[in-house]
């Protein structure tokens, strides 16, 4: 092999501070051309500054920056451009009611000779560059009406379109469906095999060791090293960048079953697109046991849970806390009453991000004693002691500590937080919707260990999530959905990944 | 690299209360070139500030506290329009609607004045509190509409705007004695004058409303950062989704700062009628105090003490004009200074961004300078 030793990229010593963080301390990356590399690392540790960096985004305060063996000044995204480098961010910049091409094309339209937008060209050419790398979108549709995935290919299209040969991902699979993640695995794959260098942040080990060369570990801002996937094992790695040895299993005591919390009689919901997105749906969940449910995403899984947690009034149907009608309660009493949530869009529903950490860790109670006192005066001592308490027992980490605004917060410790705020709360009843999505396999570890505590603490918990194996790994029951509808409940224990994966096909199974 | 400084320098950058200060002095420096340009001594239009601001007239060596009162009963009306806009920006809502809840409060408080006993104190401070829930209902109706049927603010409030225009026009001519433009004077008890304030600003119209629009700036404060209903706006404003997730009453936020805006912008309508005319009057067009306060709260960054600043500038602006024409300073330059304050502070993330750039290059000269030392 002779693609060895040239390097595309080369990151010497970089440096970068951020009020009251380092967040890259004296870090050298070298990718070589023409390879996958992975970066890994823990939530925070660095891994999107670094890559913000390379792309222009942030200046670094030391390190300099070779591109293919040329120093390089990358101000701004154009000369990140310009210089043959693209990036796919992990929130998509799109505009939502242009069409693929329009997206792909945007400010670099091409012109027919009298100055108009040539759309004949730019879609052959849109088709040309996703034929050739297996990109499959169809150029006329709107962005607003196509997955989450088909999104993710636009933003590929887009930096191919502007002739880009190193490719940054920036956590590509934390949005995906377990098949989307596949396919973009392919297409990963086939860009390396049209000679693209790649570099790959993810914190699933399971796709460096599928897709990548080489992998390069940070932790806490410095560089701790890179390896050869191939030579390395997932367990090797998970510690290199976690510090410690990590867990990979849950251990967790056989359920004590209690007295039902949750239960959903005949639940139908309009969906926003205006046909019934949970039909007739029934469900029963425990003191003292996890249960999940599996399907696959858009199957009404958000339905239901705005069902639950009062964001949605359901069309027909019960939902009942505790024997309690809650069909018609407002959300706020239905947080008195104990139904926690970590809503799947952090971001959205989860955090007000302009707000200070303290301040978005009593969202939900601060309202009351001890945070808000005599005539609703708010009692920031004990706000912001709260918020240390938690920061200390979930290990948030925040550059300010309990004064840092959630939006400068890396994405794992935002999640953090928002789990910390749940779980303080103490619910009755926890509905967790992808609760780990986008964290490392520490705070994965960390997180998991939690839902359970709170389980055997005698609590109610529902998960929703998109990946079987995390379902697998954490629930006592699981309940498949498909179209709407539970299709089968089954014990965890003598589960099978197979039954399930076909019950989420819409195969009826067993209730029980 | 000096990390302390870089941080220091960040934090000034995205420092809002900084970045208007900055942009302040920006405004008035270009002023400054513009009367130089059109050939007259700009020492002249700081002497006009000046002497509004603190009485004395530099170029006769005199001194008259009169200008001191003229300038802060400018100022009212502006901070109390301007609170109007901040209190419903801070909420997520653009207020544009100022302007009609002061007419709303200026109209009630002109009736209440006619129609209510004549008991000292309680005349005028019943007449005032009439004009700003007259006014916290006319702005609460904006927010009720936005809140149940995704009404436009924006749109809803313009037209209230001449609703409470004409609406005001008609009703009060209904008042016996009224001419085309005005009413019949007020009786005194309804006034808010204050001899004690007169007597130390030399007989200016600066009156109890003064007071007021202090309280008001001081339960703004209050009310925004040390309450749970300010906690609720706040988080409603920066974002609805979260706020509903985790259970504030989104849609009593946004109507209830709504009714609180509309409730500040009446109390300048009362604070205008009752304290600086002793009639009341028949409306010919806008007073322009609400749309002037959107550009106040605009550079006080919606906080209650940036928002009393910028309505002192603002006032001062105001009042200087005739001294300055007085001093063949064109009073048209006030205005260019004001819009071009608005103007700087909507470029404001460009000009941060500038800065932030400026630093970096003087942190990597300097750096480079030290690394050339040590070789
Ligand atoms: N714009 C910013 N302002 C202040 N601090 C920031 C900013 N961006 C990142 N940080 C801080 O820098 C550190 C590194 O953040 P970064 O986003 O690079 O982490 P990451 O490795 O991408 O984490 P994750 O896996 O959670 O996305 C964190 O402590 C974060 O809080
Ligand atoms: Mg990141």
């Amino acid at each position: 092999m002779d693609m060895g030793d040239k390097n595309a990229i080369e990151l010497l010593g970089i440096t970068k501070v951020f009020p009251g963080v380092i967040a890259n301390d004296d870090i050298t990356l070298r990718v070589r051309e023409n390879e996958i590399h992975a970066l890994l690392g823990e939530n925070g540790a660095g891994k999107s500054t670094l890559m913000s960096i390379l792309f222009g985004l942030y200046d670094p305060d030391a390190g300099t920056i070779l591109i293919r063996g040329k120093e390089a000044r990358i101000r701004d995204p154009n000369d990140a451009n310009a210089l043959g480098i693209g990036m796919v961010h992990q929130h998509f910049k799109l505009v939502r009611n242009y069409s693929v091409t329009e997206n792909v094309i945007l400010g670099i339209e091409p012109r027919t000779k009298s100055g108009n937008v040539d759309t004949a060209r730019a879609e052959r050419r849109v088709q040309e560059i996703s034929a050739l790398y297996g990109l499959q979108v169809d150029p006329h549709v709107r962005v607003e009406s196509i997955t989450v995935g088909m999104q993710q290919r636009v933003e590929i299209l887009k930096t191919l379109y502007r002739n880009a040969d190193i490719l940054i991902f920036d956590e590509p699979t934390a949005v995906l469906t377990p098949q989307e993640v596949d396919e973009l695995m392919s297409i990963l794959k086939r860009l390396k095999a049209e000679g693209k260098t790649i570099v790959l942040i993810t914190h699933k080990l399971r796709e460096i060791k599928e897709a990548a060369d080489r992998c390069t570990v940070l932790r806490r801002g410095r560089l701790v090293g890179t390896v050869d996937v191939a030579s390395t094992s997932e367990e090797l790695m998970a510690e290199m960048m976690v510090g410690r040895a990590v867990k990979f299993r849950i251990d967790k005591a056989e359920a004590k079953p209690g007295a039902i919390v949750l239960k959903i009689e005949g639940l139908t919901v309009r969906g926003s697109k205006g046909h019934d997105a949970v039909r007739g749906l029934d469900l029963e969940v425990r003191a003292g046991e996890i249960v999940g449910i599996a399907g696959v995403d858009g199957n009404g899984q958000a339905e239901l849970i705005e069902a639950i947690t009062g964001l949605t009034k359901p069309s027909s149907g019960r939902v009942l806390l505790k024997g309690k009608d809650v069909t018609d309660s407002s959300i706020r009493e239905r947080i008195r009453w104990g139904i926690g949530h970590v809503p799947e869009d952090r971001h959205k529903n989860g955090l007000v991000l302009k707000f200070r950490l303290d301040e978005n860790l009593v969202m939900k109670t601060f309202d009351r004693e001890p945070y808000s006192g005599f005539a609703g005066l708010l009692d920031f001592r004990a706000i912001s002691a709260h918020a240390d308490a938690l920061i200390g027992q979930f290990d948030i980490r925040a550059g300010e500590g309990s004064a840092t605004k959630c939006g400068s917060m890396s994405g794992g410790n935002q999640q953090k937080a928002i789990i910390a705020r749940e779980i303080d709360l103490s619910p009755e009843l926890l509905v967790v919707a992808q609760p780990t999505r986008g964290l490392d396999v520490g705070a994965i570890e960390y997180i998991h260990e939690r839902i359970v505590a709170e389980r055997d603490k005698g609590r109610a918990v529902l998960l929703v999530s998109f990946e079987l194996d995390e379902i697998m790994a954490l629930c006592d029951r699981i309940a498949a959905i498909s179209k709407g509808e539970i299709v089968g409940v089954v014990e965890a224990r003598d589960a099978d990944e197979r039954e399930i994966g076909a019950m989420m096909a819409g195969l009826k199974g067993k209730t029980g | 690299m000096d990390i302390k400084r870089r941080a220091l320098v960040d934090r000034l950058a995205s420092s809002n209360a900084a970045m208007s200060v900055l942009v302040v002095l920006l405004g008035f420096l270009v002023g400054t070139i513009l009367v130089l340009a059109v050939g007259r001594d700009p020492a002249n239009m700081y002497r006009a500030i000046i002497q509004v601001v603190s009485g004395f007239d530099l170029a006769r060596g005199t001194w008259n506290a009169r200008y001191i009162g003229e300038w802060l009963v400018a100022s009212v009306p502006l901070i109390l329009c301007g609170l109007s806009m901040a209190f419903a920006a801070r909420a997520g809502l653009f207020n544009i609607g100022a302007e009609g809840q002061y007419i709303v409060g200026l109209t009630v408080a002109q009736f209440a004045s006619f129609y209510l006993p004549s008991v000292p104190v309680f005349h005028w401070a019943a007449a005032v509190v009439l004009g700003m829930l007259a006014a916290a209902g006319w702005g609460g109706v904006v927010g009720f509409l936005k809140a149940k049927y995704a009404v436009s603010e924006v749109v809803a409030t313009i037209m209230m705007n001449y609703i409470a225009l004409y609406v005001s026009r008609y009703a009060t001519q209904l008042i016996p004695g009224t001419n085309t433009y005005k009413t019949p004077s007020f009786p005194a008890t309804a006034r808010l004058s204050n001899s004690w304030l007169e007597s130390v600003t030399n007989g200016s119209r600066l009156n109890t409303g003064l007071f007021l629009a202090l309280a008001a700036v001081l339960l703004f404060w209050f009310v925004m950062e040390k309450t749970r209903t300010g906690f609720a706006l706040r988080a409603t404003g920066f974002n609805k989704d979260a706020a509903r997730c985790s259970g504030i009453n989104v849609q009593r936020s946004l109507t209830l700062s709504m009714a609180i805006s509309g409730a500040f912008a009446g109390l300048a309508g009362c604070i205008v009628a009752l304290g600086s005319f002793g009639y009341g009057r028949v409306l010919a067009g806008l007073d322009g105090y609400g749309f002037n306060g959107i550009a106040v709260a605009l550079v006080g960054n919606s906080t209650a003490i940036g928002t009393l600043l910028a309505g002192l500038l603002f006032g001062m602006l105001q009042s200087a004009q005739p001294l300055m024409q007085s001093r063949q300073i064109p009073k048209e330059v006030t205005y260019i200074i004001s819009g071009l304050v608005v103007v700087f502070i909507s470029l404001r993330s460009g000009i941060g961004l500038l800065l932030e750039a400026r630093s970096k290059e003087q942190a990597k000269s300097a750096a480079r300078k030290g690394e050339l030392r040590d070789e």
